[in-house]
């Protein structure tokens, strides 16, 4: 389709604009004007309007955008135009006087100094949160009437029991799993029946506080860290501050006791369901009974292996819960920040599991329990 | 020629009966208001027309096509010929005002970039922006420039059909009465029928030509701002026959305002 025809002869140079002129054939119509911009040759320019049978805004920018660049080298009379055509030009004329935008692309310079300040205020407004939150756990069991029982009930709810199937699910896989891989090797030695100490040892000291800790960090933690963020961005947060609702009392302090009182309980169910798995598959592949199983269960797992345990539950839960939160405020205001602080609250709640985890490891081997 | 035509909307959620028995009918190159109470579902209302909610039942036509029986295709074609203004702007957060701006040009033509940077300021421009915001993001723009930047964005591809949802309410009462001024140049230059959702009683008394009241579920008033205030219903007595809008609109001295037309 073509959207100028032209006449010529040596002097002049007419161009009849046919056909629609608008958005959907810019580019079309643009790179006519542009081939025909190279072929005028001093010559003057009439250029007649009056076959365009639709036009836009956008046409008429383009128009004007060549008319004026014509205008630059040769004369140019345009013809035919009507009322309406005239009036559109006038209301673009009116509005197109600066008209480039520049989109500022940050250099690389630019770009470096601002993730380093980033960062470091990043590292500023951990420690204020933590001192924040630090403070508020103080005073909260100074004076006990300032905890929020009905928030900790409602997030032990939602972030304990609800968790129960997939923590229950996840622990009974790996309890199978363990049991498979080591009945292999143990029934190599004829050494059936250390199964039992081997899966006692390692879901209730390592495995089932490290699976429930993954399991929440990425289902609770995430929630926790979207929710803020999304209180954040509707400005939910600002009218807690302005009514005197402090969100550490209200927002953080809550999230935490609720992890702190869910989480031993989730391993303890943990370790009772990896274990339950570990004695299936005693009893379908090694042909030890559950009576066995438990029996020798009583002797191999001391209760401090349970306890250590145990005992990881509470710093895990502070973890997720603190990393989560944090994160959650510095969501800023837009949608995208809440992908991006909800993926970096669960990524780094479970490398810091991690990390805490081995410090208990060899805080432990170091005292030889 | 009817733009819009709504024949016997029923919406409800559950027990809870929002509108009963609609009929309007919008036509071509008017600016229609529609009126009513916070609540009586004036945004649902226009959402309906949008295709964002399916009313529990009676027919829509936008623009020719019944939204009932619209075919995909046929539903993507009609998303380009209007732009929607919507309450709080709803601009992608995630681009800059550029981008939103030519989101859907860049999407649906092949309009190379030196254009569309073009276009961008022009429209920029007719909604009183500076081109200097261009590369900002919405959360660094105040109330008052989201809305013109989201009509900017509705008005990016010459819709035929605008639909604008309390467009000069957060504007400063200056703004507000520019705003004024170009829905009408813009109906006036690029036949535009515009369907506005107001309070704005400046906007009401003079920029809009007819328009319906929604009132106990149902438009009990349509027509010119003459035969509204003819009508007689409580809403109706509350909102144009007290003190203030007699006073200040009804009989001023001064020449009174009456609709632009062309």
């Amino acid at each position: 389709m073509t959207y100028l025809s032209i006449t010529q002869n040596d002097r002049s140079i007419t161009l009849h604009s046919i056909n629609h002129w608008n958005i959907y054939h810019l580019k079309a119509i643009d790179k006519e004007l542009s081939e025909l911009l190279k072929k005028i040759n001093n010559r003057s320019i009439v250029w007649d309007v009056s076959g365009i049978e639709s036009f836009d805004s956008a046409g008429v920018i383009l128009f004007r955008q060549y008319y004026h660049t014509f205008q630059q080298k040769h004369t140019v009379e345009i013809i035919g135009y009507n009322d309406k055509q005239k009036r559109m030009y006038k209301l673009l004329e009116l509005h197109s006087k600066n008209s480039t935008i520049t989109i500022k692309t940050p250099n690389i310079f630019h770009r470096i100094g601002k993730a380093t300040l980033k960062s470091l205020e990043g590292g500023k407004e951990l420690l204020e949160f933590l001192g924040q939150t630090t403070m508020a756990f103080g005073q909260s069991l100074l004076s006990p009437s300032k905890i929020r029982f009905k928030e900790i009930s409602y997030y032990i709810h939602i972030s304990g029991i609800n968790a129960l199937p997939i923590v229950a699910l996840t622990a009974f896989l790996v309890g199978l799993v363990i049991a498979y891989q080591s009945a292999v090797q143990l029934a190599k030695f004829g050494a059936d029946i250390f199964i039992v100490d081997m899966i006692g040892i390692s879901i209730t000291r390592e495995l089932a506080p490290m699976i429930t800790a993954i399991v929440i960090a990425g289902r609770s933690g995430s929630s926790y860290t979207a929710q803020i963020g999304a209180m954040k961005i509707t400005q939910e947060i600002n009218a807690m501050k302005t009514m005197g609702f402090d969100p550490y009392y209200f927002l953080v302090l809550p999230r935490i006791f609720a992890l702190i009182v869910a989480m031993p309980l989730l391993i303890f169910f943990a370790d009772i369901v990896g274990i339950f798995g570990g004695m299936v598959v005693a009893n379908l592949e090694l042909g030890i009974s559950f009576e066995q199983f438990i029996h020798r269960l009583q002797s191999a797992l001391s209760p401090t292996h349970y306890l250590i345990g145990i005992l990881k539950a509470p710093f895990f839960a502070v973890i997720i819960a603190i990393i989560s939160t944090y994160r959650g405020f510095q969501v800023s205001s837009n949608t995208q920040s809440i992908g991006y602080y909800t993926t970096k609250s669960v990524v780094n709640s479970i490398f810091f599991v991690i990390v805490c985890d081995a410090l208990f490891s060899i805080f432990f081997t170091g005292l030889g329990i | 020629m009817s733009v819009v035509s709504m024949r016997n909307i029923v919406t409800s959620f559950g027990e809870k009966v929002i509108h009963d028995g609609i009929n309007l009918t919008i036509e071509a190159g008017e600016i229609y208001g529609i009126l009513g109470e916070s609540g009586a579902g004036k945004t649902l209302l226009i959402q309906e027309m949008i295709m964002l909610l399916q009313p529990t039942s009676g027919e829509i036509e936008v623009l020719g096509y019944n939204l009932n029986t619209i075919t995909y295709q046929e539903a993507q074609a009609l998303r380009q010929k209007w732009g929607i203004l919507f309450q709080f702007g709803a601009l992608y957060s995630s681009l800059n005002v550029a981008q939103n701006i030519a989101i859907a040009i860049s999407e649906y033509t092949q309009t190379p970039q030196k254009l569309i940077n073009q276009i961008v300021a022009t429209k920029l421009n007719m909604v009183g922006l500076s081109p200097d915001v261009a590369s900002l993001y919405p959360a660094q723009l105040s109330g008052g420039m989201i809305k013109r930047v989201a009509l900017a964005r509705a008005l990016a591809m010459d819709p035929k059909l605008l639909f604008l949802d309390e467009p000069t309410s957060g504007l400063d009462p200056i703004g507000a009465r520019d705003f004024d001024k170009l829905i009408v140049e813009l109906r006036n230059l690029l036949d535009i029928t515009i369907v506005i959702i107001t309070h704005d009683l400046d906007s009401i008394f003079s920029i809009i030509d007819r328009f319906s009241i929604l009132a106990d579920k149902k438009v009990v008033a349509q027509g010119t701002l003459k035969e509204v205030l003819a009508t007689q219903h409580p809403f109706i007595e509350r909102f144009f026959k007290n003190d203030y809008v007699l006073g200040r609109y009804v009989h001023k001295d001064s020449p009174k305002p009456t609709p632009h037309h062309l």
